[in-house]
């Protein structure tokens, strides 16, 4: 069989798209040459009275690169349509567009949905007003679905993760199988690495480890930086010194010398993972029950099972959460026991867990300084103090004034550090700490990936793109939320 | 002033100590100390023999009593052997005369110990090591700061304009891409003999060798060119730039709002000079706290890059001396990295207080 080209039977277009993308690369730069100029409009006063105004180079200039832009989205949308069509007739992009329909399909409702109802969504809704959102929350949304897909449904992959089929190690992207088994995928669309495995399967696969840690992790590390950065704000003094001291000390700790401390096999067999694991996976329990009971105490009826209701549930996932086997913590020499086993809900995977907390305990102390601040700000507000004087407690006063009204820094900085939490996750897959070697996330392929660098690229280039476009995609949705939030 | 910077210095110390302690704490850990006497000795040592390996070489001794003897406030550990020569300990090797021998032997009488993977006193180690990050830091300082300030002052200089938005989304898609990932973009484009640019230009005879840049940096050790120095200069550069200009941008367009510049525009001042004369130098005390407190994360992009180029610096010495537990090294670096955040942060405090005049230290 013939190996695959990107793009088989549509190569056609690939003139005119590349003289698309020139003109438009030429335009843009057109564009940002003549705004240094000053413009000169010309106005005409027609004989009914009314005036007209051409728009000038600028306007001319700016109306060519909008078409270009449009035409290039229309070029890529053609091959991507053809792609889903054709399948591998094609090419390359063909066949992978042909293996994401689910994800095309979830994309183009999620937006369809959106935008109807934009105006009944709050924040969210807004977001479809902005370009720039948009495109950041297509991107985010379109590796988040490939993500879940892939990982939890198994759809979308071409190919075993893991097994490795004679003959295709490194073998340049488009390779038809050997001897392809009935009904197998004939093709490796992204080559082979070099443990002869699919490339294409691997990116799709790596979507779900960084989709399942990042936004997870990061909603720790806001929970527990919420919960200290409060009342540090809110207090002031001793507390504030103190915590802020802790919160400084983690911060002169460069990132990869804490990573190369604490994601260890050494440091999993002495149980400190597990001890940090239960210290900070504790916060979003005292969060929500401060939470609630600060809200409802004055209506005790109400309030106690609320809460019984509540932590109860959360109680159990925590429990289930930090103990394996029936012990909290197993250092081999003594043991202290948690759930026994038939309570116990799931089992966290050791490596994955000590990757989650360090990322927790390096992203905490950032939030707990950014909550300090807006709570040092927000609580001289007159709203603050007539909470006082109507006599609410301290932690009614900072959950339940100060937070809402802190909420869209809070969210705009989520989005960012959901970013940077996917970074932290890639550096740890490079340097090769936590996750197995054979673990298809991003960063360990890039690590597995550039011992061969000089000779073999592709099977390095897609998840250093995926990580690219995944972090782009979370830093435009937090410009776009900035935007939107802004303008009320 | 004096006092404040003497109470930061305080600070600074406690940091310090503390830090040292938790790496000290979790680098004494038994298992770790297992992996070392394993590295140091041979693979297929039995529990026992570990545990007499480690003895003899003072790391049994309970935590405090070792950290003080890194110190130089605890005397130094001493193992007698049979014979009275073959005793030594902390502070000496065998064979050294009783009289010779010194009883503490730390940081505070100058002496980082002695680092175990590299076979040579931590300090002469450390230094050799810094120069050459010092190196690279100094090309980096010296590409991202003026494009940064360049590219945030250009942005800012007219709010949403269209040179605006291409620079901004420039600058945000630098801060969206980490080193490893465009080191390796870059490394394949640019410096791959089979892919991306070079055998192409390669093939017109555009270029002497086989690659446009060379993808390994191990030659700009002792002899940096542009050639084999700039790809790792430009892969830290791009991470941290896109954040100073966006801070440089915002700085801008608050000044650029400002009633002076509103009141110099309708008097009829040239735009060029409303910018140069009086927009830019409000404009830049925001990025300098931003640029004095980016040096800190530039760290980490030196640890990866030269991981990354294989350039045998600072960086290395910290993924080297993290992967093998060598402990006093280990120490060292992270006592020179603490220095590092700290001064960074005393640095952009006072700077801070001397470029902006609004802002008095009480």
């Amino acid at each position: 069989m013939e190996p695959l080209t990107w793009t088989g039977s549509l190569s056609g277009l690939n003139y005119i798209f590349t003289v698309a993308l020139i003109l438009l690369a030429v335009s843009i730069v057109v564009q940002i040459a003549l705004s240094f100029v000053p413009s000169g409009t010309t106005r005409a006063i027609h004989s009914d009275g009314t005036m007209a105004s051409d728009s000038g180079a600028q306007g001319f200039v700016g109306m060519i690169t909008s078409y270009l832009f449009y035409a290039v989205i229309a070029l890529v949308a053609v091959y991507l349509v053809g792609g889903v069509l054709m399948g591998t007739g094609a090419g390359i992009l063909g066949g992978m567009s042909r293996q994401m329909v689910p994800v095309w399909i979830a994309l183009i409702v999620t937006f369809a949905v959106s935008i109807t109802y934009k105006r009944k969504l709050g924040l969210y809704g807004k977001l479809f007003d902005s370009t720039v959102g948009m495109i950041g929350f297509a991107l985010v949304m379109f590796w988040v679905f490939t993500g879940i897909m892939a990982g939890v449904f198994d759809m979308l992959t071409t190919h075993d993760t893991l097994s490795q089929v004679s003959g295709m190690k490194n073998k340049l992207p488009g390779t038809p199988m050997r001897s392809p088994d009935e009904g197998e995928y004939q093709w490796y669309l992204l080559g082979g690495d070099n443990l002869a495995r699919d490339v294409f399967s691997r990116l799709l696969k790596g979507a779900w480890v960084v989709v399942q840690i990042a936004p997870l992790a990061t909603l720790f590390a806001f929970m527990v930086g919420i919960t200290l950065g409060l009342p540090a704000g809110y207090y002031g003094g001793r507390l504030d010194t103190f915590l802020s001291f802790l919160a400084n000390l983690i911060l002169a700790f460069p990132v990869i010398l804490l990573f190369y401390l604490l994601v260890t096999p050494e440091i999993v067999q002495t149980g400190i993972p597990n001890y940090m694991a239960a210290f900070l996976f504790v916060f979003p329990l005292i969060f929500i029950g401060i939470l609630l009971n600060s809200r409802y105490y004055t209506q005790p009826s109400f309030r106690t099972p609320l809460l019984i209701v509540v932590l109860g549930a959360l109680g159990w996932l925590y429990l289930s959460l930090i103990s394996t086997k029936g012990n909290i913590v197993d250092a081999g020499s003594y043991q202290i026991p948690g759930l026994p086993g038939f309570l116990d809900g799931f089992d966290i995977d050791p490596s994955i867990l000590v990757v989650f907390v360090s990322v927790v305990f390096v992203n905490s102390p950032t939030v707990f300084r950014i909550v300090r601040g807006l709570a040092l700000d927000i609580k001289t507000r007159d709203y603050v103090a007539a909470a006082q004087t109507r006599g609410e407690g301290p932690w009614y006063i900072m959950l339940w004034e100060i937070l809402p009204n802190a909420r869209g820094p809070l969210i705009v900085d989520f989005c960012l550090r959901i970013g940077y939490t996917t970074i932290l996750l890639g550096t740890l897959g490079f340097f090769g700490l936590g996750l197995e070697s054979e673990s298809p996330d991003w960063g360990t392929t890039i690590n597995t990936g550039r011992q061969l660098i000089r000779a073999y690229v592709h099977p390095l280039i897609p998840p250093a793109l995926a990580l690219l476009t995944l972090v782009l995609g979370l830093n435009l949705l937090a410009d776009g939320l900035r935007e939107e939030s802004l303008r009320d | 002033m004096g006092l404040f910077i003497l109470r930061r210095l305080g600070v600074m110390l406690l940091t310090a100590l503390c830090l040292t302690f938790i790496v000290f704490w979790l680098t004494n850990l038994y298992p770790n100390l297992e992996k070392l006497a394993k590295n140091q000795g041979n693979f297929r040592m039995s529990d026992e023999d570990v545990a007499s390996f480690l003895d003899d070489r003072g790391y049994l001794q309970p935590l405090p009593v070792k950290f003080g003897q890194w110190l130089g406030v605890m005397p130094g550990w001493v193992t007698e052997g049979e014979d009275p020569a073959d005793t030594f300990g902390r502070c000496f090797l065998a064979g050294t005369p009783e009289e010779d021998r010194p009883t503490r032997c730390g940081v505070l009488q100058g002496d980082w110990g002695f680092s175990t993977v590299f076979k040579n006193e931590v300090g002469a180690t450390v230094l050799t090591r810094l120069a050459l990050t010092g190196k690279l830091m100094l090309c980096v300082l010296l590409l991202m700061v003026p494009s940064a300030l360049i590219i945030g002052v250009l942005a800012g200089m007219r709010e949403g304009s269209k040179l605006d938005r291409s620079l901004s989304t420039f600058s945000i898609a630098t801060t969206a891409t980490p080193e490893y990932v465009s080191g390796v973009i870059f490394i394949a484009l640019l410096a791959s003999s089979k892919f991306g640019v070079s055998p192409w230009l390669a093939d017109m005879g555009w270029i002497d060798g086989k690659t446009l840049f060379l993808g390994s940096a191990s030659s700009a050790m002792e002899n940096a060119t542009f050639w084999n120095f700039f790809l790792p200069v430009l892969t830290i550069s791009l991470y941290g730039m896109g954040y100073i200009a966006r801070m440089t941008r915002a700085s801008m367009t608050e000044v650029m709002t400002a009633q002076y510049i509103r009141t110099a525009r309708l008097k009829g001042v040239k735009f060029s000079d409303i910018v140069m004369k009086h927009a830019l130098r409000n404009a830049l005390i925001a990025p300098f706290t931003v640029i004095m407190l980016q040096i800190p994360w530039l760290l980490n992009g030196v640890v990866i890059v030269e991981t990354l180029f294989s350039y045998k610096g600072f960086g290395w010495l910290l993924v080297q001396a993290a992967a093998n537990n060598d402990i006093e090294l280990l120490l060292a670096v992270s006592v020179i990295s603490v220095i590092v955040v700290l001064v960074t942060q005393l640095i952009s405090d006072i700077g801070y207080v001397y470029l902006n005049p609004r802002i008095r230290i009480s």
